[in-house]
């Protein structure tokens, strides 16, 4: 009954398979990924020096705006969807997704949202200038007439995120091959499991807060006006109870795909598998109580303040358990040094190192000097980037093969993770340093005390979108055409995926496998 | 043999990897005269001073973890390498060792919380204090008021739009400068109610550790006790609006005595231009209090009539109907021509200055239909 | 799960539906305001020191003369509020239990008739249950004609149970102008 793809545009428009929607939901996360660099770009350019050059503060808060919300809603997690969709069916031996046209809307409303998103730069007014995490009243009674197409823009990107994580949950609940037991499925499908509900938690609470903004601006309500009653600490505490399980859903995939990758390389099984699975939940769970220590500085009554920390503190318990199972599984092992192998360990220790600012950041008092400075610039660009993003392109070099049939060059590959691991490194670790020595967020200028790593910082930040062309480049260079790959592709790697040829049939396991 | 002195590089230079970048960053991280520009700075109050220690410490407990945990993982980059030979062991278990590194964690985490929380408690004691100090964020500037005593001003930024526009070049307190410094004296707990007028601020001075948000229609508390005098500089730390970089703030601490004198100055200001724009005085009124004033200051070299004599006439005289600046500058400043026209700024008050320059404007003949209130007086000799 | 889709006709399913959705509209809209000023009354959460106390209740402990707080005053303009907004007098020093009443003045200094909004704030936060407010112009819109000036008023009685570390109480109004939204007009929409 197999048939192939059919032709021309309207197979993108239409298609209800997993593996086009995987790649649609890819290619559409990169070019966010590239547009939400070029607005970092323009605020590294602008930081170069002290003095305004290039950028009116206006623009500039625009632009560090924007540049958070299309990373965070466009380029993560839309790639790690796209992963999702590829792999998951395969690893647990499905022909797809559970709800297959579900899925096709759940990524076409995606490019129309991000485009009206983006149009709002051109908007009389300008674009959403109050940062990603827009704090009401700067978001409601100061926002520009724009506003209201930003929330709009959250509200579809709210629901395809929704709609994605119930396909999810259903496909690994229902589309299991028989002997799959739970305990059996790979640790990706585990993580993106977990992260589904989370997703399916946190999401309505944004929609909520964002209809809560729309109602204070048009509709004369006041949920975070004082002078009608409200509060805009209400805001934040809605806002962040969002907010901090979204930074958990933006992590817990990398860990599933590093977890993947580590063990092939090292050719030795995963340490601690069910552990991993605990310290995830563990970690998810966790990530619902520990909301505010995003506001240290609102004013919170001190036996709040008191529990945040803690509950903060704790999580470093179950992130740590995972970090130590990688290094256990790497140890004795037999290890290769191949570029997915590259990101994933670069992933291990920068990933640990910016858990390591995070438990600092923890820490209340202390967190009274680092709130809305750089040092919580460095360490959230240390989770995300060699995290969340290193560990996309480590599934990307990984899977690429399986997903073309095509070898990626391996020289290339290597050169272009070093451009990377050191354009990165450069841009955010002098960002530790500045912040301490008390230069705030969000800011287009700053004295001079500051200049010199923030001159670094820029170089740094143009060598890690260099490094991103490049990648890229190898992308569509191993596409056109490489070296043939086998269905293994690596040296006996684990995972139904590795059963089938490379390219992947565009249906696979029409027949369920057998899984001992 | 071969394996054994590989081992042996693969130890020595991950251990003294580990070692060095230990060494180097306890030296990078001392605290140099100044400022460092790579920590967090000691401060110049016993909070501030724990903060900096929790800050440490926990830095210390993270380079140790990271050094044993990369210690390990590079040491085995090295040694376990297919193309070293290693041959890969088969072991992905132990209950142990999972309970071993969940503890003792665990263990680290409530050690390093015992400090913090007697840290937070002190931080959040506000009682007892002795200067209370109301902070306003507005956009895009900050204003004091000294509770309880009716002082109060604006603090904005003094850097020039030239530097800034990279026309002039910039100065050391580039976008770290204000006109009107919060004064506070060492010693005392000064107490900040921080709120705001318009969207979200937050107030803070890294030297004092303070930071707090201004929220508005809602009121926050913090405080601090300065036990140097300096200049203390901060920035506004939460995003406001376009001028969220350009919103500094900047505390004075000084000695006690020199605070009183300084209160005490600004108090009698304050008083000063409430009396003075408490009351807008009529034509009249001015014309009465000035033909009393004229009589008693001016007569002698005027006239009666303004016609002149040792002095110039003020009947019809270009100053006496041209430019009030120039009238009022040389009643208060003197003429720099001719000595004999002394300055009037410390001998007659704001209100009578204004009520004769009123009257010379408008009798005589002169009939400007000017009327110059006290308030003007007082803000030409301010200079503003 | 499966069965009720079978078991229930399509208008039953509909119907049952429809009034899940009346039942959850009228708790919210209802049901969990009169909830939600509970909960803030009883945990005095946010400084909020909720509404008119009755004298009767107040008064009903007598005053505690072993020990003074201080209550201090502010006052702050919200926005382009341009109203002269200040209290009589910066602080107080009462007994617990002793029923105290003060005034802000505030004066339009406008040429327009103009309504404003007081809304309080207090620190400490633990203060918060223990400050009742017997009689506050924060309860009520103010109206003020323009170039007019009002004396506001506040009684208020400190809780005699207030615990002893408490010597300080700040008591903060911000005033904000609700002449728009107190006007029949409908808002602008952008």
């Amino acid at each position: 009954m197999a048939h192939g793809p059919a032709k021309g545009f309207t197979r993108w428009l239409y298609t209800t398979n997993h593996k086009d929607i995987g790649s649609m939901y890819l290619w559409f996360s990169f070019a966010m990924f590239l547009l939400g660099g070029v607005f970092a770009l323009v605020i590294r350019a602008e930081l170069f020096e002290p003095g305004l050059q290039i950028v009116e503060p206006e623009f500039f808060n625009q632009m560090t705006t924007m540049h958070g919300l299309v990373m965070v809603f466009g380029a993560v997690m839309p790639a790690f969807v796209g992963l999702a969709n590829w792999m998951i069916p395969m690893m647990v031996g499905a022909p797809d997704m559970a709800l297959p046209r579900m899925n096709n809307w759940s990524f076409w409303i995606l490019p129309f949202a991000f485009m009206m998103m983006i149009s709002t730069l051109f908007m009389d007014g300008g674009g959403p200038n109050f940062g990603w995490t827009f704090y009401a009243p700067l978001s409601t009674t100061y926002a520009p007439p724009s506003v209201t197409f930003f929330i709009f823009a959250v509200h579809i990107m709210g629901a395809s995120s929704i709609m994605g994580a119930i396909n999810i949950i259903a496909t690994i609940f229902n589309m299991r091959a028989p002997g799959m037991t739970l305990m059996k499925m790979p640790l990706f499908v585990w993580t993106w499991l977990i992260t589904a509900y989370l997703l399916i938690a946190v999401m309505p609470v944004l929609a909520g807060v964002v209809t809560m903004m729309l109602m204070d601006i048009h509709f004369g309500t006041s949920f975070f006006d004082a002078a009608g009653g409200g509060d805009p600490v209400l805001f934040q505490h809605v806002f962040w109870f969002f907010g901090h399980p979204e930074v958990y859903i933006m992590i817990l995939p990398a860990f599933g795909i590093v977890s993947a990758i580590i063990p092939t390389f090292a050719r030795k099984p995963l340490f601690g598998y069910s552990s991993m699975v605990y310290a995830t939940a563990s970690i998810a769970f966790l990530s619902f109580i520990v909301w505010a220590h995003h506001m240290f500085t609102v004013g919170m009554p001190i036996a709040g303040e008191l529990f945040f920390m803690y509950a903060t503190m704790l999580i470093a318990v179950p992130t740590g358990v995972k970090v130590f199972n990688w290094v256990t599984t790497m140890f004795r092992g037999s290890m290769t040094f191949e570029t997915p192998m590259l990101f994933s360990i670069a992933f291990v220790i920068l990933f640990t190192i910016g858990g390591f600012s995070g438990l600092m950041l923890a820490i209340a008092p202390a967190d009274f000097q680092y709130h809305d400075t750089y040092f919580v610039v460095a360490h959230f660009h240390y989770v995300l980037v060699p995290g969340a993003i290193f560990s996309i392109t480590a599934g990307v070099y990984y899977w690429l093969p399986k997903w073309c049939g095509n070898m990626y060059n391996e020289t290339m590959g290597k050169t272009q993770f070093w451009l990377a691991f050191i354009g990165l490194n450069v841009t955010f670790f002098p960002m530790h340093f500045v912040g301490l020595a008390g230069m705030q967020r969000r800011v287009p200028d700053y004295n001079q005390f500051f200049a010199d790593f923030n001159m670094i910082s820029s170089c740094g930040a143009f060598l890690f979108g260099a490094a991103q062309i490049m990648l890229l480049y190898n992308v569509i260079a191993t596409i056109r055409g490489g070296k043939k790959a086998t269905a293994e592709v690596w040296d006996n790697p684990e995972g139904l995926e590795w059963t089938v040829p490379s390219p992947a049939p565009y249906h696979t396991f029409t027949t369920p496998p057998e899984v001992k | 043999m071969v394996n054994v002195i590989s081992r042996l590089t693969a130890w020595l230079s991950s251990s003294t990897l580990c070692l060095s970048s230990l060494l180097l960053s306890s030296y990078a991280l001392a605290q140099e005269a100044g400022r460092s520009t790579i920590n967090m700075p000691v401060g110049v109050t016993p909070i501030s001073t724990e903060v900096y220690g929790l800050h440490m410490q926990m830095f210390w407990w993270c380079v140790g973890i990271g050094v044993v945990v990369f210690g390990v993982m590079f040491y085995s980059m090295i040694v376990h390498r297919k193309s070293n030979g290693a041959k890969a062991a088969n072991f992905h278990d132990s209950t142990t060792l999972e309970i071993l590194w969940t503890v003792i964690p665990l263990v680290i985490l409530v050690v390093m919380a015992f400090p913090a929380t007697s840290t937070l408690i002190k931080l959040y004691d506000t009682s007892e204090s002795d200067v209370d100090v109301v902070i306003t964020g507005y956009q895009w500037y900050w204003k004091y008021e000294y509770l309880g005593e009716e002082v109060s001003f604006f603090s904005r930024l003094s850097t020039p739009q030239e530097q800034i526009r990279n026309q002039a070049t910039k100065g050391e307190h580039y976008l770290r400068e204000v006109d009107e410094p919060l004064v506070i004296p060492v010693n005392k707990k000064i107490r900040f109610l921080v709120t705001s007028n318009d969207v979200i601020h937050a107030w803070w001075v890294p030297d004092l550790a303070v930071k707090r948000d201004a929220i508005p229609g809602y009121v926050n508390e913090s405080w601090a006790k300065v036990n140097k005098p300096g200049v203390y500089r901060g920035v506004c730390a939460e995003l406001c609006g376009k001028d969220h970089g350009f919103m500094p703030i900047v505390v004075k601490a000084v000695p006690e005595e020199e605070y009183t004198v300084w209160l005490a100055d600004r108090r009698e200001q304050a008083e000063k231009i409430k009396a003075l724009t408490g009351k807008t005085f009529t034509l009249d009124e001015l014309m009465v209090q000035g033909k009393q004033v004229y009589t008693k200051a001016c007569v002698a070299c005027h006239g009666v009539n303004g016609e002149g004599g040792v002095g110039k006439a003020i009947a019809g005289s270009p100053i006496a109907t041209g430019d009030i600046a120039a009238h009022l500058d040389i009643v208060v400043n003197g003429s720099k021509v001719n000595l004999a026209m002394a300055a009037y700024k410390d001998t007659l008050s704001e209100v009578d200055t204004a009520a004769v320059l009123t009257y010379q404007r408008n009798a005589f003949g002169n009939n400007t239909g000017d009327v110059v209130q006290p308030i003007d007086v007082l803000n030409f000799k301010q200079g503003k | 799960m499966k069965e009720f889709w079978q078991k229930n006709s399509t208008p039953a399913i509909c119907a049952k539906l429809g009034v899940t959705v009346v039942v959850m509209f009228v708790f919210a809209i209802f049901i969990m305001p009169p909830l939600y000023d509970l909960f803030c009354d009883v945990t005095g959460l946010n400084g909020k020191t909720g509404d008119a106390v009755s004298i009767d209740k107040a008064n009903s402990f007598g005053i505690d003369t072993s020990r003074t707080i201080n209550v201090q005053f502010l006052a702050t303009n919200n926005e382009n509020m341009p109203w002269d907004f200040r209290p009589q007098v910066s602080s107080v020093t009462v007994h617990p239990g002793e029923p105290t009443v003060i005034n802000y003045v505030a004066k339009n200094t406008t040429v327009n008739d103009m309504v404003g909004q007081a809304v309080p704030s207090l620190v400490p936060f633990k203060a918060a249950n223990y400050f009742h407010k017997t009689e506050c112009f924060c309860f009520n819109q103010q109206p003020l004609k323009a170039g007019k000036t009002t004396e506001l008023g506040l009684s208020f009685i400190i809780d005699v149970d207030i615990p002893k570390y408490i010597k300080t109480i700040t008591l903060s109004y911000t005033l904000f102008d609700i002449t728009q939204t107190t006007t029949p007009k409908l808002a602008a929409i952008n």
